[in-house]
């Protein structure tokens, strides 16, 4: 007579066979997490303490010194400077310009499909080749700006050559490409808001669109706005084609940005180790707006 | 305070009919329910009248007044929607002030910052504070001021709802299926209280739902609705005595009234099933359908009418008897007062009606004006068939 | 003033100041098509016009087709893209429903895993895996362009918040019906998502076509330029003397993308806004 096996030992039986599958099927992805994002992302920080150059036979641990290095030079602060303005500048201007489109696009039934279509366009398009027909429109000479200057009765100007304007030309065309993203994200919280409220609203007697907008929308709208401004930051706090084909960070360092710092240095002139410091630098604000943003995200209004 | 009268209101969107031509007059201080079927244009009808959505033609005259072109705030009626809309970053408090702030303060004294060094606004939010306690006192809702819509139970959402409809003194209360959110329980509990408030405040109410046992219970008058049109309005009692109107007959009580196939004859006589009613009418020969409600079916050992137990319904207070017999498209259904007297499924039963039970309707659905002659030609039966 | 009025109004206003709006957003196309137009001698004027008075497109798409091998950058990001996408469903989509329906020692710690390598911007990543594909010899080819974005954290994620909503009955049903935990992934699961990993794919294409700071840092050769590089690289050689043909090369590069996107702009901007997500 064959001994009664417990059924409960089938079940652990059954489960460890599943959860050898579950092993298998999540090791490709687990394995290449390791190889490509989170040794990486220790590789970085763990160079930013050598002195290691590409092709190099051997390096050393030195320590703060790449900070050291990295703190007293000039050309990082003014990038870090540069960056932050980018950030500055671009920031508020997509955002309000998203939302102010965003906004007027819902306000009326007509054409609703084409607006969108056209502001997220920029969107779309492959950035580079955008930032080459920028750099003609603000061509010197025959550019279309400074014709349109010109017919205007105004001085032209050499918008991406001088190193006054070179920064903000960039910013200009950061907000252009920018702004049909936040727009869309803007849409999508707009058409979340209950119908309803605005009934409320006006059974209330908030009657002009200012009222309605206070009322409802604005504070509605509060936590997509909360997430769009972070999600910008994040994404101007990684400009790097645009000063790569159009300044190359000059005229003399006046549009230089972090991350072509950290391109030139790691890239260029091939030190790994003081380019892996710059990028953590970068890394430390991008994760503090990250942070900032899930916490924020998750202080969504709760409505039933 | 206020009476309401609604002129051959029309109500189209893009293209398609809503509202078809509506009549009513909402008398000052009443309590009207208007019930349909979903989709049958009764919460635009009530939008309509809140100013939400303008008609396509037609009137809507508050006191007297054309309410054409005024805005929905500027008519006065307060309004509690189905889903509550409460603002959810508002706090209770806040929610309820809304409605008083718009009013009394100026757009300078609302803004943000500014608002606070205006002369005025320290007595006015002191006046508004007053009013939205005494609310709140009245709801029993005072330790919830602090709170937001979010952190609220059913419940509570839906006397805030009403708190902010209430603190404004409107001149009409317009609820849109204001409990067909909350749970079975709360809902019977909610309508006793809404009744009270009405009591209470004596304003006129004006109550959208498509349950036409809420209407029957809360309201004085009921108005049915069906397919964009106001068929009947009355008493509760009076609507489900005496429908004008098959569909109404069908809409109003449960469980549905019960139709026979039916037949005046040339001598106007009606008869159904083969049997001629001992009943009257002055209408023309032809088709028309024999309606009885399931109260008034009376079961019989031996029937004048007869068919098979197919299903039974037993409530505990009370059994409803589901009879299938040949000649109706659908099983009669008859109350059972008493459970325990109900036959077994797949008993042959016998079964029949009253005359006074009966409501006929002809083909269109309209109700036949029918008579009972003089009980001297046959003895008085238990059920006259 | 009527409503009625009003509402006019309201509406003239909103639709006046869009246009406005979008005429700066359409004007570096506009534009870009207009001198793609144009011959040499119109594009060096100071004379402002939108319309040439010679039209020179095909000129100048001929000159920049015989300047830069037009249609090998384009195949390369077909490649390239497509090359990407393929294996990221690959191996997102098992690790997906690994994580979402299968119970293992360590799966919250690996969820918690992906949701933090979600954090990880890609130029921080750079410098050391370019070092590791200097070590593994393969700079310079469409390995070193592909093998990075392999694995993409934000696909599993995307896909195990899709498999969370597939009913755990379904996939009893096809244990029933004998399907193994493999063949589930891509009989069952793989069917039920194709919503979700169409916008999953767009978002993954249009993110690798347009991408410039990776192939910058691993090519060298030319014939593997990826499309932006590609016009990045034109632009150099041509340094601002030959403005027609690069803005028609500029059109050419950006096509396939915009011709897409106005077929199914719905779509794209839904897969482009999953970025949002992230």
């Amino acid at each position: 007579m064959a001994p009664r096996v417990p059924a409960r030992v089938f079940a652990s039986f059954r489960r460890t066979g599943r959860s050898q599958a579950a092993y298998a099927l999540a090791a490709p992805a687990f394995v290449l997490m390791l190889l490509m994002l989170i040794g990486p992302l220790a590789g970085v920080i763990a160079l930013s303490f050598t002195d290691y150059q590409l092709g190099a036979p051997a390096f050393s641990w030195i320590g703060l010194s790449n900070y050291r290095e990295m703190f007293a030079d000039r050309v990082f602060w003014i990038s870090l400077k540069n960056t932050l303005t980018y950030v500055a500048i671009v920031v508020p201007g997509a955002v309000a310009l998203g939302l102010g489109v965003a906004l007027l696009i819902q306000s009326g039934a007509g054409l609703k499909s084409w607006y969108r279509t056209v502001y997220f366009l920029p969107v779309m398009a492959t950035l580079i080749a955008m930032a080459i027909v920028w750099e003609f429109m603000l061509h010197p000479q025959f550019g279309l700006v400074n014709g349109l200057l010109r017919a205007a009765g105004l001085q032209g100007h050499s918008w991406l050559q001088d190193r006054g304007t070179a920064l903000y030309s960039l910013c200009v065309i950061g907000i252009w490409q920018a702004t049909g993203f936040n727009m869309v994200l803007f849409l999508a919280g707009l058409v979340s808001i209950p119908k309803h409220l605005y009934d409320a609203a006006e059974i209330d007697g908030a009657e002009g669109a200012w009222s309605r907008f206070r009322l409802v929308t604005w504070p509605m709208l509060g936590p997509v706005t909360l997430f769009v401004v972070a999600i910008s930051a994040i994404r101007s706090f990684q400009v790097f084609d645009t000063v790569q084909v159009l300044t190359k960070g000059g005229p003399s360092k006046s549009s230089e940005v972090l991350i072509y710092t950290m391109y030139t240095e790691g890239f260029e002139f091939f030190r790994s180790g003081y380019g892996a410091a710059v990028t953590v630098v970068f890394l430390a604000f991008v994760l503090l707006l990250t942070l900032l943003k899930s916490a924020l995200g998750n202080r969504e209004v709760h409505y039933a | 305070m206020a009476e309401i009268e609604i002129r051959a209101l029309r109500k189209a969107f893009d293209g398609a009919e809503v509202l078809k031509g509506v009549d009513l007059t909402i008398h000052d201080g009443e309590f009207i329910s208007l019930v349909g079927p979903s989709g049958c244009g009764k919460s635009t009808l009530l939008r309509v009248i809140a100013g939400l959505e303008p008609q396509s033609s037609g009137e809507v005259r508050i006191d007297g007044a054309s309410a054409d072109g005024v805005r929905p705030s500027a008519r006065n009626l307060a309004m509690v929607f189905q889903s509550y809309a409460l603002y959810p970053h508002l706090s209770v408090f806040d929610n309820i002030a809304v409605p008083l702030r718009m009013k009394r303060l100026s757009a300078l004294e609302r803004a943000p910052f500014v608002g606070r060094l205006m002369p005025g606004r320290r007595r006015a939010e002191r006046v508004i504070r007053d009013d939205v306690e005494r609310v709140a006192a009245q709801l029993e809702i005072s330790p919830l001021l602090k709170r937001k819509p979010g952190q609220l139970s059913g419940g509570q959402r839906q006397r805030v709802a009403v708190g902010r409809a209430i603190v404004r003194q409107p001149r009409a209360f317009l609820f849109d299926e204001p409990l067909s959110n909350l749970d079975a329980k709360l809902r019977v509990h909610m309508r006793a209280e809404i009744a009270q408030l009405h009591r209470q405040l004596k304003t006129t109410f004006i109550y959208v739902t498509h349950d036409q046992a809420e209407a029957m219970t809360m309201s004085g008058r009921i108005a049915v609705m069906i397919g964009g049109e106001l068929i009947q309005a009355g008493a509760p009692a009076a609507v489900y005595e005496d429908p004008c109107d098959i569909r109404v007959a069908e809409f109003v009580g449960t469980p549905k009234i019960n139709a026979f196939p039916g037949r005046i004859r040339s001598d106007g006589r009606l008869e159904t099933l083969g049997h001629v009613l001992h009943m009257a009418t002055p209408a023309p020969e032809g088709e028309c359908r024999i309606c009885v409600r399931p109260e008034r079916i009376e079961l019989a050992s031996q029937g004048l009418l007869s068919g098979t137990v197919v299903h039974l319904e037993n409530l505990g207070s009370e059994a409803f008897v589901h009879i299938g017999s040949a000649g109706t498209d659908a099983p009669v259904v008859a109350r059972v007062n008493d459970p325990s007297q109900v036959p077994a499924i797949g008993a042959t039963v016998g079964y029949g009606f009253a005359p006074e039970a009966v409501r006929a309707f002809d083909v269109d659905g309209k109700r036949i004006a029918t008579s009972i002659p003089s009980r001297v030609e046959r003895p008085r039966e238990m059920a006259v068939v | 003033m009527t409503p009625r009025a009003r509402m006019l109004l309201c509406s003239a206003i909103r639709h006046i100041v869009l246009h406005a709006g979008a005429l700066v957003m359409l004007t570096p196309f506009i534009w870009m098509v207009s001198t793609a137009s144009k011959p040499q001698t119109e594009i060096f004027s100071s004379d402002l016009h939108l319309i040439p008075y010679h039209f020179a497109l095909w000129d100048n798409l001929r000159i920049a087709f015989a300047k830069a091998d037009l249609w090998r950058y384009l195949l390369n990001g077909l490649i390239v893209t497509t090359s990407i996408f393929g294996l990221q469903v690959l191996v997102a989509l098992p690790a997906a429903y690994a994580l979402s329906k299968l119970r293992f020692l360590g799966r919250d710690v690996l969820f918690a895993l992906v949701v933090f390598c979600i954090l990880i911007p890609p130029q921080a990543t750079a410098i050391p895996v370019f070092l590791l594909l200097h070590k593994l010899g393969v700079l310079d080819s469409y390995a070193a362009l592909v093998l990075p974005f392999t694995i993409s954290v934000f696909g599993i994620f995307l896909m195990r918040q899709f498999f969370k909503t597939v009913p755990d009955d379904l996939i009893d049903a096809a244990r029933m019906d004998g399907i193994s935990e493999f063949g589930i992934v891509w009989r069952v699961m793989l069917p039920t998502a194709i919503p979700a990993v169409t916008a999953f794919g767009i978002f993954s294409v249009v993110a690798h076509w347009n991408d410039y700071f990776w192939p910058l840092i691993v090519l060298n050769s030319e014939h593997l330029q990826t499309p932006p590089l590609a016009v990045a690289h034109f632009r150099n050689n041509e340094a601002g003397a030959n403005y027609g043909p690069l803005m028609a090369a500029a059109m050419v590069i950006i096509a396939p993308l915009v011709i897409a996107f106005l077929f199914a702009q719905r779509r794209f901007i839904e897969g482009i806004t999953l970025t949002g997500i992230k």
